[in-house]
């Protein structure tokens, strides 16, 4: 279940980080936040749940005024122009398990958000304190950057600060600066009729339970198809990891090749040509031209089952004693 | 890297592994880049042994010289023929995620003697490097290893006898033993004598090259070469790596290893011509294997250079000037059949074909080429790097 306001703010002071604590009605907009904490003596923070179009999440959270271009920052990410939009409101609740207008960058403490990225305003370090939702809107508690540092670092995020208003060149020679944010996994939400408990919701490469679940076929991917094709698809509420090594549709790339060549070989000009030899010519120019051609997708399938084998025997439990 | 001005008499063609220029911004001079460096020519004897040796027909690069110089290659082919095996090993520097056709060309040639001679190959991927030259982060440059890592293995390598690694990852333990026994043999004058470092490059790129140096010695890979420490090692590069195995070849004897042997390529040139730079920023410079067969279909047609005349009836009267036109050169990269690519020549050199036609042969080439890979590239997912990756023993790594 995701951590409720009470369990952050007792976690905060077991790991001794100092903060102030203001309770007032709830609040969906920094304005409204305003009204009540303005003029405490910390600074705001504007907080965005994002996301990209292969279903990875992003917290920015910066200060008030800090403009925040999202065709920038997506170019940035190496996203490309509009790679990042606002993420629906489900996904707040599901994802980082927080109402509506309560971003913040504490919702990362929560297992459902274990790959959602965090990407800090280096602003905040010039604050003495900052503002936040500590994971419900009816409250703000404000902390200097080295108290949040200090709690992300208790649950193994590593706290880093970007420059959210630099526009740097992005190109072939100059790859994007924030890259390294973008997540390694995408979140994939299921469509469970119920829901599962938000342990077993962690979609990654942690669900060794989950692989033996019979109906991970994957695709092998098509020809000039986009990459993370095979991460995305979702079965049973389990990302696929890599596709499985599939007799059936190697051996049918492999005929349909031959057959391909077939028939380009068999013509009225060439059986006019080599008559009763046809056979023997036809056999020989399929051996020349395939050779390489099924070689390739061999070591495509040899390398794909190897990966299975290898991911298995490094996850297999040995036996008990 | 700053450019090694004093050296360097204006005249000189420059190449070492970070500048590569031919004399006054014209073409390489690679008969002049043997005699310099002091490695071999590879002439059609060896071609004609390796096709002995291997039962096949010798591979493209090597029937169209792109692979054009060696050093101590018969060594590896004596030991070959008298049953001693060696193991391949080559690199990339990942600075940047978009790989070209330039890119691939030792990867495909490695592929090729990997199957041809059934051994082992490590591939490092100097991220640490690029790290330092290129201003990177240490996350960045790791990141990017990974990536490339992807593209490298869609090139065909065979999982059950590859280990590939990165700098980052992989330095230390008996690899490191060896990056310090090397190091400790090249004065920093020497360091600076091959590679040019000044009072201004910090200590990281003068302590790079030991670890270039280090993969060359089977006593780095523990994990593989356990107890074989007399294999062999080959090194297929291009020739602008030469300076690292000097310095690694001129050590090794005094640290008591063998001496790695080399097989190197030329250069790929740009699209707009050998005297034109490849660049990263300049996308109409090279063919991406990320580029559709629209975009090969324009960088072709619009920005390769070619030898044509201006206009149809000088072109059928004079013909193409082989010498320059760059669709042909690409052809001769990777057009397979060797009857079709003399045809070609004859009929181009001679006027009787146009330069849009040969432009149409190499589109159909590349197009089928940058497929294939990315069809490839396609099925190798991050648990496939993991496992490429992965400090594991290849039991049937000789078979």
């Amino acid at each position: 279940m995701g951590y409720s306001k009470d369990q952050l703010l007792v976690r905060l002071k077991e790991l001794q980080i100092d903060f102030s604590q203001y309770e007032h009605p709830v609040v969906l907009t920094v304005e409204a936040q305003a009204k009540y904490v303005g003029n405490m003596g910390g600074a705001l923070s504007k907080n965005l749940f994002l996301k990209d179009k292969k279903n990875r999440y992003y917290i920015v959270s910066a200060l008030g005024d800090t403009k925040v271009d999202l065709k920038v920052l997506s170019q940035r990410l190496g996203l490309g122009k509009g790679g990042l939009r606002m993420a629906p409101e489900e996904t707040l609740v599901e994802i980082l398990q927080v109402p509506l207008g309560c971003v913040t960058p504490f919702a990362v403490v929560n297992e459902s958000a274990r790959h959602v990225s965090l990407l800090l305003d280096q602003g905040f370090r010039t604050h003495e304190r900052c503002f936040f939702h500590p994971l419900s809107n009816d409250m703000s508690i404000s902390l200097d950057a080295c108290g949040l540092d200090n709690f992300l670092k208790s649950i193994g995020r590593d706290p880093s600060y970007v420059d959210l208003e630099a526009n740097p060149p992005v190109g072939k020679d100059q790859p994007p600066d924030l890259a390294a944010y973008v997540p390694s996994v995408s979140t994939v939400l299921p469509d469970l009729p119920e829901k599962a408990p938000s342990s077993q919701n962690s979609i990654g490469n942690h669900v060794s339970a989950a692989i033996n679940s019979a109906a991970v076929t994957a695709k092998v991917v098509k020809p000039a198809g986009n990459v993370q094709n095979v991460k995305e698809k979702s079965v049973n509420g389990v990302r696929p990891l890599f596709p499985a090594a599939d007799v059936g549709k190697f051996v049918e790339q492999l005929l349909d090749r031959a057959s391909a060549l077939l028939l380009s070989e068999i013509s009225e000009d060439s059986i006019k040509q080599h008559g009763g030899q046809l056979g023997a010519e036809v056999a020989n120019n399929i051996k020349k031209c395939l050779r390489e051609d099924l070689k390739n997708l061999a070591t495509i399938f040899k390398n794909t089952a190897y990966t299975e084998g290898f991911y298995t025997g490094t996850h297999y439990q040995p036996k008990r004693l | 890297m700053e450019k090694k001005e004093d050296n360097q008499q204006e005249e000189e063609q420059v190449v070492n592994p970070w500048e590569v220029s031919g004399k006054d911004g014209g073409k390489i001079d690679y008969d002049k880049l043997i005699d310099k460096f002091g490695c071999q020519k590879l002439d059609q004897s060896f071609i004609d042994r390796v096709e002995r040796l291997t039962s096949r027909p010798p591979h493209v690069f090597l029937r169209r010289g792109v692979f054009f110089a060696h050093r101590d290659f018969n060594e590896i082919l004596d030991a070959y023929e008298r049953g001693d095996k060696f193991y391949l090993y080559t690199g990339r520097g990942p600075s940047s995620e978009a790989l070209h056709l330039g890119h691939l060309v030792p990867f495909m040639f490695t592929k090729y003697l990997q199957d041809a001679f059934k051994v082992p190959l490590v591939i490092q991927l100097t991220d640490d490097e690029k790290c330092m030259w290129k201003n990177l982060s240490v996350e960045e440059s790791q990141r990017l290893a990974r990536e490339n890592a992807k593209d490298i293995i869609a090139c065909g390598f065979d999982i059950s006898r590859t280990f590939i690694f990165s700098d980052f990852d992989y330095v230390g333990g008996a690899f490191y033993k060896n990056m310090v026994k090397v190091a400790k043999c090249v004065t920093y004058n020497k360091a600076v004598g091959i590679f040019g470092f000044t009072g201004e490059d910090h200590i990281g790129k003068v302590s790079f090259p030991p670890v270039q140096a280090a993969p060359s010695f089977p006593s780095s890979f523990p994990h593989l070469f356990s107890g074989k420490d007399d294999l062999l090692c080959l090194i297929p590069c291009a020739i602008d790596q030469d300076p690292y195995f000097r310095m690694t070849r001129d050590v090794a004897p005094r640290i008591g290893y063998h001496k790695p042997a080399l097989i190197e390529a030329s250069f790929f040139p740009a699209l707009q011509g050998e005297t034109g730079k490849m660049s990263a920023s300049d996308p109409n410079s090279a063919i991406y294997v990320t580029d559709s067969a629209k975009d090969i279909n324009y960088k072709v047609n619009k920005h390769a250079y070619t030898g044509g005349q201006e206009s149809m009836e000088k072109h059928r009267q004079y013909g193409a000037n082989l010498e320059v036109d760059i669709p042909i050169k690409y052809l001769s990269f990777f057009l397979e059949d060797d009857a079709e690519l003399e045809h070609i020549k004859k009929d181009y050199g001679a006027g009787r074909m146009l330069t849009g036609e040969v432009k149409k042969r190499l589109i159909e080439v590349l197009t089928e080429l940058v497929e294939r890979h990315r069809t490839a590239r396609a099925a190798v997912t991050d648990e496939t790097v993991d496992a490429f990756m992965a400090v594991r023993p290849l039991p049937n790594m000789f078979d």
